[in-house]
């Protein structure tokens, strides 16, 4: 048999485990230049390892550049084009953000460097935080968490602190359910379960708004110690009785605490401090354009009222009015404690100034009103072809469903696979949960009219092909170099790593 | 701004075919009195000369960044290969999403697929997930797990592992119905004797031991994990300097059951600490009580093997609040960054860098306690940190070294523990030359007479 | 159209029961196994355990949703389809025959009584539609 050395531009890539060979090596290290003592006499044989590290691949560095660079060819990326998944806000990753986060002398910090010898890294976090103060409209900030759920968490239990603080733990105790719209995301259960807190689901109504009467209703139990609330929410609408909403649950007893996934549709717009909002979690990684990085690092700073800031996470980073300015402060006997070691994920942070840096503040409005448009346009567009299951304007994204294709088989699932083949990354699917079928776009403000355009030709095609050809929308894609895997023989028999062939049948590793 | 494609013409001409009079009139449904009237308080728009001039001023702050440095603790200065930074910076990696859709995210699913594969033969144990934020994190979430695996409600943890790892375990767990308790390591040896958890009983969920543990010294492992599995309970084995695999027989093969570890030192920058990785590994019979996600083979109709997110209904997007962990964003690329170090390193890399980090560590040692007035209090075996008694308040003399002579000597444990002013943490890397431990040596000297 | 075979009893959350000597076999009807789609994984209790009627004994997971699975009567486990670990595909194939769940003693005869008859659980499910 022939192998071919590639096949097409997209090659066949075995697992790097699969490419070694003994002897390769892709590393360089000066020789040791201290005495060598020896091994037994630093560490015990019976702690040290005796596999030599078997089945650890043996590549040379070109194998290591091929490997990836093949591999990473088989991946859609913002660069690419539009990625319009809902709630995940896939913006532009500025190169120039990239390059600050590089900066030797960020790059190269330790971090339990003295403070005084840290005063730059101190001050990124501080005027970070005087920024993300003013957007949000909450003065309190941290930004230790190190992404959405991990800022919720926190969240939920500065909450959690304030009313045990406010009741006594006795009182508290009685102060147990958290209430959480049938909308929101899977985090925010999630996140009130680690905080001792037992979920309550309040309904939506046939607007797609939170039901008010459901709300007073679960409120007047008494036992209400706060709402989780995703403001615009997730179907893509802002809950316009945000201020009713949150004297409700303040008059019950309760905090509310706000999902900032869709900030993107609020910056520079309006704050969730001036709504009532009492906390808040950001994400770096969406709204401030921190790369995504085929799912993470994020960072998901908690920002919360001037009452609630004694519960913040230690340490938070303050200024004095002497040398050094900038400081780290431990001195809060009320923090909920430490939610990661360090002080978040940093480079993250250096990104988002950046960001924020970049735009001033008439370009973060402008990209607050650009992101709203394109969705507006989106919606505009596919309205004719696509079931929109609520009549209100969205904001920053659109949640439409599968309805009318449904009825020739086709589902959001082939939808969105076909989608593949017009060379966009699908929408979010199957989320909000309360939609059967849902399809919920983002464009974001990174996206041009032309390539809305196109998206909106694809998508109408694609209803048309429902109509006229189901089969070909059923067994999309039909462009990639794999098709849709078997997901429940994975799940059935998992294999979650590699390992070696019995030596009988090696030929079966090369695939051609 | 030059990020928005659409020209303000363009915008105009959207507005007016979708019907809609002014930008302003978009936002229609936020109530107005909630809408902002002036502008934010945020400074004007910096171009991009402007903008890096002030990282750059802000960075020479940052004096610590260009010392010379013997710091760890739970973060480490290591060298890491020019293709690992050249590789995560594709685009294709680092401006991609979470996987959802595996037609077009092989690339990263392959990635992960690897990662996992890796963390497993570094650590001995059967499985591993696609990371989670950090070691501290990692390290609460296994204590949830355990919890979760046993169904009982108290963890005896070291008090010998990191404090922060530690205070954020207790920030995790104190809703959550579990007693957190510690056992004392012993002020002789610095390791943790496995008579000290003494509150071992029916009812302890979990024994957590960090090897090599924050004052740099090795743990009796497989002496802990008997002692935990003689009443049932899981041994949680913390690793902070993951280089340490290289040399350290795997937690896997000394009786651990969930191994958790910071995974920064496998060529990611310390970044004033972060965004780092944490490793998650454990047994394949925990498969369905492990946080996080996993990646897993699949094949697709005409039999291609691929790869996919496996085993998700643990997760929050499903099971909700009877998840596993909240956790849905994770490292992703901090996490291909480790797997590109450990590709290019290969066994043989890995275990030199362990050993020149080992024996520049026990040269170091030797130099430094035969400065009259400088000891180490620990008998126990160490990797490439250890801990040192000085002559007088350690946090003074590692400043001035920091002041006078431009090296950052190590950390001074008060900073954790009151009860020793004098002792600091040296942690000497393949990165530290000869000729620096001896600057430390000599400075430590010149600084104490 | 969902098999709904006739010798069995139902319960409203779609299990069904039959009755052997003193014994009751237990799984999830046709009906729950189509909607829940391809099953993955089941969870099921240690013999021995004892429940009350309509109380979760264990779930039934396809590759994006997680379903409980409840007692249609009270009783004590004494077996169960330990096969199903290697082959939860069974509950697809076979549900009414290898795809069974558990086995457990009937505490109260009659209990099986107010459970669906099989024209009862096909209208049940109609109207759920």
């Amino acid at each position: 048999m022939i192998t071919k050395v590639t096949t097409h531009i997209s090659p066949n890539e075995q697992l790097i485990f699969e490419r070694s060979q003994p002897g390769r090596a892709g590393f360089s290290l000066p020789p040791l230049d201290v005495d060598e003592t020896p091994l037994e006499e630093i560490i015990p044989r019976e702690f040290q390892r005796d596999d030599a590290l078997a089945g650890m691949p043996e590549v040379s560095e070109v194998d290591v550049i091929r490997h990836f660079t093949r591999i990473s060819t088989w991946n859609y990326s913002i660069d690419l084009g539009m990625y319009p998944l809902g709630s995940c806000t896939m913006k532009y990753n500025s190169r120039l953000n990239e390059k600050v986060a590089r900066i030797a002398g960020f790059a190269n910090l330790h971090p339990l460097a003295a403070e005084a010898e840290a005063q730059g890294a101190l001050e990124v976090i501080y005027e970070l935080q005087q920024h993300l103060a003013e957007i949000t409209g909450l003065p309190g900030i941290s930004l230790q968490p190190a992404a959405g759920a991990h800022g919720e968490m926190t969240g939920i239990m500065i909450i959690r602190a304030f009313i045990d603080a406010r009741d006594g733990k006795e009182k508290s105790a009685q102060r147990r359910t958290m209430l959480i719209p049938d909308s929101a995301h899977g985090t925010n259960p999630a996140s009130a379960h680690l905080s001792g807190f037992t979920v309550k689901t309040i309904k939506s109504t046939a607007e797609g708004l939170t039901d008010l009467d459901h709300l007073r209703e679960l409120c007047a139990h008494g036992n209400v110690a706060g709402l989780m609330l995703t403001n615009p929410n997730t179907l893509g609408l802002f809950e316009r009785n945000i201020r009713e909403i949150c004297d409700i649950v303040h008059d019950a007893g309760g905090l509310v605490y706000m999902d900032g996934a869709n900030m993107n549709a609020l910056v520079g717009v309006a704050r969730p401090g001036d709504m009532g909002v009492d906390v808040i979690h950001l994400n770096l990684h969406k709204t401030f354009s921190t790369p995504h990085g085929g799912g993470g690092p994020g960072s998901g700073p908690c920002c919360c009222t001037k009452e609630l800031e004694p519960f913040l996470p230690v340490p938070r980073v303050v200024t004095t009015g002497t040398y050094p300015i900038f400081k780290l402060d431990f001195n809060y006997p009320q923090s909920i404690g430490r939610v990661k070691a360090f002080y978040g994920n940093y480079g993250m942070m250096l990104r988002a100034l950046a960001y924020i840096l970049t735009h001033g503040r008439d370009g973060l409005r402008e990209a607050t009103e650009a992101a709203v448009l394109n969705a507006r346009y989106i919606a505009h567009g596919l309205v004719s072809d696509y079931e929109k299951p609520f009549a209100g304007a969205p904001m920053h994204e659109v949640v439409f469903t599968d309805k009318r294709q449904a009825r020739k088989g086709v589902h959001t699932l082939d939808i969105a696979k076909r989608l593949i083949d017009y060379g966009f990354h699908p929408m979010t699917i199957y989320f909000p949960l309360i939609v059967s079928g849902a399809m919920l776009i983002e464009p974001t403000e990174s996206v041009g009219h032309q390539e809305l355009d196109q998206f909106i030709e694809a998508m109408r095609a694609i209803a048309q092909e429902a109509l006229e050809d189901p089969e070909l929308v059923l067994n999309a894609p039909h462009s990639t170099r794999i098709g849709r895997l078997d997901e429940a023989a994975a799940a059935r028999k998992p294999v979650l790593r590699w390992k070696p062939a019995p030596a009988e049948s090696h030929a079966t590793a090369t695939q051609s | 701004m030059r990020y928005i494609p659409n020209s303000p013409d363009e915008r105009a001409e959207m507005l007016r075919q979708i019907g809609v009079d002014s930008i302003e009139n978009l936002f229609d449904s936020i109530p107005e009195g909630l809408r902002l009237r002036g502008p934010l308080a945020v400074p004007a728009a910096l171009s991009e000369l402007e903008l890096l001039k002030k990282f750059d001023a802000m960075a020479v702050h940052n004096e610590a960044a260009r010392r010379i440095s013997f710091l760890g603790g739970g973060a480490y200065s290591h060298y890491s290969p020019t293709i690992v930074d050249h590789l995560i910076s594709r685009s294709e990696f680092f401006t991609a999403y979470t996987p959802y859709q595996p037609e077009i995210s092989q690339g990263t699913l392959q990635a992960i697929f690897e990662f996992q594969t890796l963390v497993c033969q570094l650590t001995g144990m059967d499985i591993a997930n696609a990371s989670m934020y950090d070691g501290s994190t990692a390290m609460a979430e296994a204590v949830l797990m355990a919890e979760r695996v046993t169904r009982r409600s108290k963890v005896i943890a070291s008090s010998a592992i990191h404090p922060e790892y530690l205070q954020v375990a207790h920030t995790y767990v104190q809703h959550a119905g579990i007693e957190l308790q510690h056992s004392a390591y012993s002020t002789e040896t610095g390791a943790t004797p496995a008579d000290s958890f003494t509150g071992l009983d029916d009812k302890t969920a979990a024994v957590v031991v960090q090897s090599p543990n924050f004052l740099g010294c090795v743990e009796d492992v497989q002496a802990l994990a008997d002692k935990a599995h003689a009443v049932g309970a899981l041994l949680i084995v913390v690793v902070t300097e993951a280089i340490s695999f290289g040399l350290l027989k795997p937690p896997g093969a000394c009786g651990a059951d969930i191994v958790v570890a910071e995974g920064q030192s496998f060529g990611v920058p310390l970044s004033f600490g972060g965004p780092y990785v944490g490793l998650f590994a454990t047994r394949e019979k925990y498969a369905r009580q492990i946080p996080g996600r996993l990646v897993g083979e699949a094949f697709d109709a005409k039999g291609r093997r691929g790869y996919v997110l496996t085993l998700a209904t643990r997760e929050q997007h499903i099971r909700r609040e009877k998840a596993t962990s909240n956790i849905c964003t994770n490292e992703g690329l901090i996490a291909l960054a480790a797997t590109i170090y450990l590709e290019t390193m290969g066994p043989r890399g890995i275990e030199e860098v362990a050993k020149q980090c080992a024996q520049k560590a026990h040269y170091a040692a030797r130099r430094i306690s035969e400065v009259e007035g400088f000891s180490l209090p620990f008998s126990a075996p160490f990797f490439n940190e250890f801990v040192v008694s000085g002559p007088g308040e350690a946090a003074s003399v590692l400043a001035r070294l920091a002041s006078e002579r431009g090296i950052d000597g190590g950390i001074a444990l008060s900073r954790y523990d009151p009860r020793r002013p004098n002792d600091f943490l040296v942690c000497v890397t393949e990165t530290n030359t000869r000729e620096q431990i001896d600057q430390l040596v000599e400075g430590l000297n010149a600084l104490t007479r | 159209m969902a098999n709904v075979p006739d010798n069995l009893h139902y319960s409203k959350d779609h299990e069904w029961v039959r009755v052997e000597g003193d014994t009751a076999v237990v799984g999830i009807t046709d009906h729950a196994q189509e909607q829940l789609g391809d099953v993955v994984y089941v969870e099921l209790p240690k013999v021995g355990e004892s429940f009350p009627a309509h109380e979760s004994f264990g779930s039934v997971e396809s590759v994006k949703a997680v379903s409980e699975i409840f007692t249609p009567i009270s009783g004590v486990i004494t077996e169960v389809n330990d096969s199903l670990n290697d082959e939860p595909e069974k509950v697809n194939k076979d549900p009414y025959g290898e795809g069974w769940m558990i086995k457990m003693t009937m505490n109260a005869a009659g209990e099986v009584d107010s459970l669906l008859t099989a024209a009862e659980y096909e209208d049940f499910t109609k109207a759920e539609e």
